[in-house]
Order: C-alpha cells, then sequence, then structure tokens
C-alpha cells in the first residue's frame, strides 16, 4: 500500500492505495465523496467524470497514484460556500435537466469543463461536448438547455428535440 | 484487475530501465490499457506511467515535419497541431470524447494499432516515423497487424514525426455507440504523390489503398476514383457493418476525403 495524497476541492486528503487504486475509488472510498458515481466502470458513460488539474476526466480510467498530488475537484465542490447551488447546477434544476439524477455529477463537471473552455456554445457545441456522458431518462433535451442557460443564452426556445 | 505495482518516472531512461523489469507494461492514457485490465485481458506485474516524462510531450513544427510526442493527449495535439496540419487536429479532436481525449495519448494509440482507431490512418497516410528509445521505423512497417506493431518488448514510442501535406483530411463515418471509426479514411497530397490510409475496413488493421493513390496523384479528384473498387472479402464484418459495406464506405470516404483537403 502507498500513501496518496491530493487536493479534493480545495482540501488535502490522503489514502492509502494499490496500484490498482482507481481514482473514483479514492475519491468514494478513501475521502467519503461518494457523490462520483460509477456508472458503467467501462470508460463510456461519464458518470464518474470529475476534474484534475482543471480537466474533465473520466475518474473510473485512472489509477490514484497516477494522479498523486493533483488538484481534483468533484461534484460536491461545485456548490457556494454557504452549499446553494451554483449557476450550472441551479440551471440544471430550472430546466429539469435531471431525473433520477445517477449521471448528474458527471453531467455537471464535463458542463463545467465545456464552458471553461468555451463560455458561449451552440446547441451543436454541447451536444458534442457531452458526447461523453450518458443519460438513461432524460433524452439530453433539458440537459442541453441547463448549459445553454447557465452560459447566459436564455433564449432556449429553439432547442429541438432530437 | 489484478494487482500490480505502479511506478511513475521522470525520465526517459528511468521508464527504460522500470521497463526491464520482468512482467512490466507502459501506461500513457490509460484509455485503452485500463479497460483491457479490468477485464483481466492484461494483468501486467509493474506498470511504468509515462506521465510524468516532461521530454515525451509536446508538439513542434520545423522543416516541414511536425514533431509530437508520443505522450501527448489527443487534446493537446487537437489544439496545438490546428496551425501547421489541420487534417490531423482535427481527427484528434474527434476521438472518443472529452474525457477521453484530455487523457488518451497519440503514442497508446498507435502502440496500441487498434483496426477501427484513428490515428494509425494519420501516421501510415503521412508516411510518418515512429520514434522509439532505439530506432525510427517508417509507419508503412511500423502496422503488422491487429493489435500487433513492430515494437520490441519493452521499446518505447517516445515521439511521431509526420510530414506536412500540401492538403489532406480526414473522414470518420462514426460508429455512434463507441466513436470510434466504424470506417474513416485519411488522405494525404504531397509534392511527390498522395497516400490513402483507411482504418476500420481490413481484417488485418489500417492498411494503404494502393490503386486510390496512383489514381490520385494522377488526378486529385474524387471522380478519378469512379471504376476502382476495394473488395469486402478481407474486411471485418460484425453486426454494425459487412465487408461490402465497408469496402464501399472507404470507396465514399476517400473521395469526401479528396473533396473535403
Ligand atoms: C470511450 C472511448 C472512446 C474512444 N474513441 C476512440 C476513437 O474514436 N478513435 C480512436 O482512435 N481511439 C478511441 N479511443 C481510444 C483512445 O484513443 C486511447 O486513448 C488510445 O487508444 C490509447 O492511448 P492511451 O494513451 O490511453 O494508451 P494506454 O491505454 O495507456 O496504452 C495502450 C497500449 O499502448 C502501450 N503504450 C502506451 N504508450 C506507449 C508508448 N509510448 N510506447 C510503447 N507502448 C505504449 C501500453 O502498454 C498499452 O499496451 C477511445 C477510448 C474510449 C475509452
Ligand atoms: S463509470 Fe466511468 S465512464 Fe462510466
Ligand atoms: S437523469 Fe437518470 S440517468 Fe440521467
Amino acid at each position: 500500500m502507498t500513501k496518496v495524497t491530493m487536493t479534493v476541492n480545495g482540501k488535502a486528503v490522503s489514502a492509502e492505495t494499490e496500484g490498482r487504486t482507481l481514482l473514483v475509488q479514492f475519491l468514494r472510498e478513501g475521502a467519503g465523496l461518494t457523490g462520483t458515481h460509477v456508472g458503467c466502470d467501462t470508460s463510456q458513460c461519464g458518470a464518474c467524470t470529475v476534474h484534475v488539474n482543471g480537466q474533465a476526466v473520466k475518474s473510473c480510467t485512472i489509477f490514484a497514484q497516477d494522479v498523486a498530488g493533483a488538484e481534483v475537484r468533484t461534484i460536491e465542490g461545485m456548490a457556494h460556500a454557504d452549499g446553494s447551488l451554483n449557476p450550472l447546477q441551479q440551471a440544471f434544476n430550472d430546466c429539469h435537466g435531471l431525473q433520477c439524477g445517477f449521471c448528474t455529477p458527471g453531467m455537471v463537471m464535463a458542463s463545467a469543463a465545456l464552458l471553461a473552455n468555451n463560455p458561449r456554445p451552440t446547441e451543436a457545441e454541447i451536444r458534442h461536448g457531452l458526447e461523453g456522458n450518458i443519460c438513461r431518462c432524460t433524452g439530453y433535451h433539458n440537459i442541453v438547455k441547463a448549459v445553454l442557460q447557465a452560459s447566459g443564452q436564455t433564449d432556449t426556445q429553439g432547442v429541438a428535440a432530437e | 484487475m489484478q494487482s500490480f505495482d505502479l511506478v511513475k518516472p521522470s525520465t526517459l531512461a528511468e521508464a527504460v530501465s522500470a521497463l526491464a523489469a520482468d512482467g512490466a507494461q507502459a501506461l500513457s492514457g490509460g484509455q485503452t490499457l485500463i479497460p483491457v485490465m479490468k477485464q483481466r485481458l492484461a494483468a501486467p506485474s509493474v506498470l511504468v506511467s509515462l506521465g510524468g516524462i516532461a521530454e515525451m510531450r509536446g508538439v513542434a513544427a520545423a522543416q516541414g515535419v511536425l514533431r509530437i510526442g508520443a505522450a501527448t493527449p489527443h487534446a493537446a495535439v487537437a489544439r496545438e497541431a490546428a496551425a501547421h496540419y489541420p487534417a490531423l487536429a482535427k481527427l484528434a479532436g474527434g476521438i472518443g470524447d472529452p474525457a477521453v481525449r484530455n487523457r488518451g495519448t497519440i503514442g497508446g494509440s498507435l502502440a496500441n494499432n487498434d483496426p477501427s482507431a484513428c490515428y494509425p490512418s494519420a501516421a501510415l497516410a503521412s508516411g510518418a516515423t515512429i520514434v522509439t528509445n532505439r530506432r525510427q521505423i517508417a509507419a508503412d512497417d511500423f502496422f503488422q497487424g491487429l493489435f500487433t506493431t513492430a515494437l520490441q518488448e519493452g521499446e518505447i514510442i517516445t515521439e511521431v514525426q509526420f510530414p506536412i501535406p500540401e492538403r489532406a483530411a480526414y473522414v470518420k463515418f462514426e460508429q455512434p455507440a463507441s466513436r470510434f471509426a466504424l470506417t474513416a479514411v485519411f488522405v494525404a497530397k504531397y509534392a511527390n504523390g498522395v497516400r490513402v490510409a483507411v482504418t476500420g475496413a481490413s481484417n488485418d488493421g489500417v492498411l494503404r489503398w494502393k490503386a486510390a493513390e496512383e489514381r490520385l496523384s494522377a488526378n486529385f479528384s474524387a471522380s478519378a476514383l469512379s471504376d476502382l473498387n476495394l473488395s469486402g472479402a478481407d474486411m471485418m464484418a460484425d453486426l454494425h457493418g459487412s465487408g461490402d459495406y465497408r469496402a464501399h464506405l472507404a470507396k465514399v470516404l476517400t473521395g469526401r476525403a479528396v473533396a473535403a483537403s
């Protein structure tokens, strides 16, 4: 076992790891942050998406020891300090961008990374940017609306169902 | 997944010596290897991460050649190659999804040589040189069939050198669930001729379509291909498409790549 330390949502977190310990296990079992979900464990669904040094990654497809020392952000680090939702989370709420909520942590983290790189994405860019995130419930429609709203593009009337 | 030790050297020399250990294997972005290890199709006893080796990362162009460090992620190639070799940058920006592109690397993709992967077609169509810690390998000699390359035990790709073409394009017909190529074609036009590489088609992995190269070298237009046909007999056939379907797609996509270049 090797002790790994990372900065998770601004706080130093340490846990004992094996070589095969995945980042998502480090977060869920080591740091007790169970907001990051495992949907497929085969690198397909994006439910486990977190930010490592500012970039969206699938935490089920990274070994914890390979990112020792990194700055990690998870869904638990997205709300404001007083616990109120940030504008992107609020937009998911307002637009009904979630139903069962299982995919939502990954959707929010992937959307946040998308907006950081492209603050006013088109609908097509949002759909393309969220290709790595699968949702079984919403049909994506309201997720796209939420990201448009969060980017200040409130006229979401034109969003067509696919 | 079976247990193993992970080491993360900061120089190429340390990585080479770590890979000499019994059962050692290179880990780059892990976007192929980790899923394969979860399925227990690979069980290395030591994984040597290449992610901490600064000398293996980066994109640089000089004297008509684009050099990409083997551990450079797809997302970085998409950004940094755009000004030098737009067709290659576009290919990199179309691999998988953003999270895969932030981790997966060019060296890992070439070493893996998946028959439906994108980068092998760019390397083959560009006549790229694959540089390792031991030697330089021409792309024509590097790809040796399904998941098979010229790499020897413990050999590491350090860099890939792409001669920059006059014109080029990559056209991918996506398998929508995996986003790998159902079939895809890379066409590159150089002063001394045109090269055409087809991925996601042959049972032997990426291939050059030499008949099309000859035609296009004489007349660089989609119409030059009109009476050419690839045989579907040696093509992959699965629930997504028959061999004949893939052979037909390869021809259509070659024409589109010529038009898009
Ligand atoms: C959801 C998803 C979608 C994808 N879609 C696409 C797609 O559309 N097109 C596409 O082409 N690919 C796709 N991929 C594969 C992706 O591009 C991988 O990143 C790539 O195939 C492997 O690169 P890696 O850096 O992750 O390598 P790893 O997984 O770390 O390694 C792969 C293999 O290469 C070896 N290796 C790694 N680096 C080196 C090196 N420098 N020298 C020698 N050997 C080395 C390893 O030992 C291992 O055997 C997808 C993957 C996923 C998970
Ligand atoms: S759990 Fe990581 S991609 Fe599905
Ligand atoms: S809300 Fe249920 S999977 Fe997306």
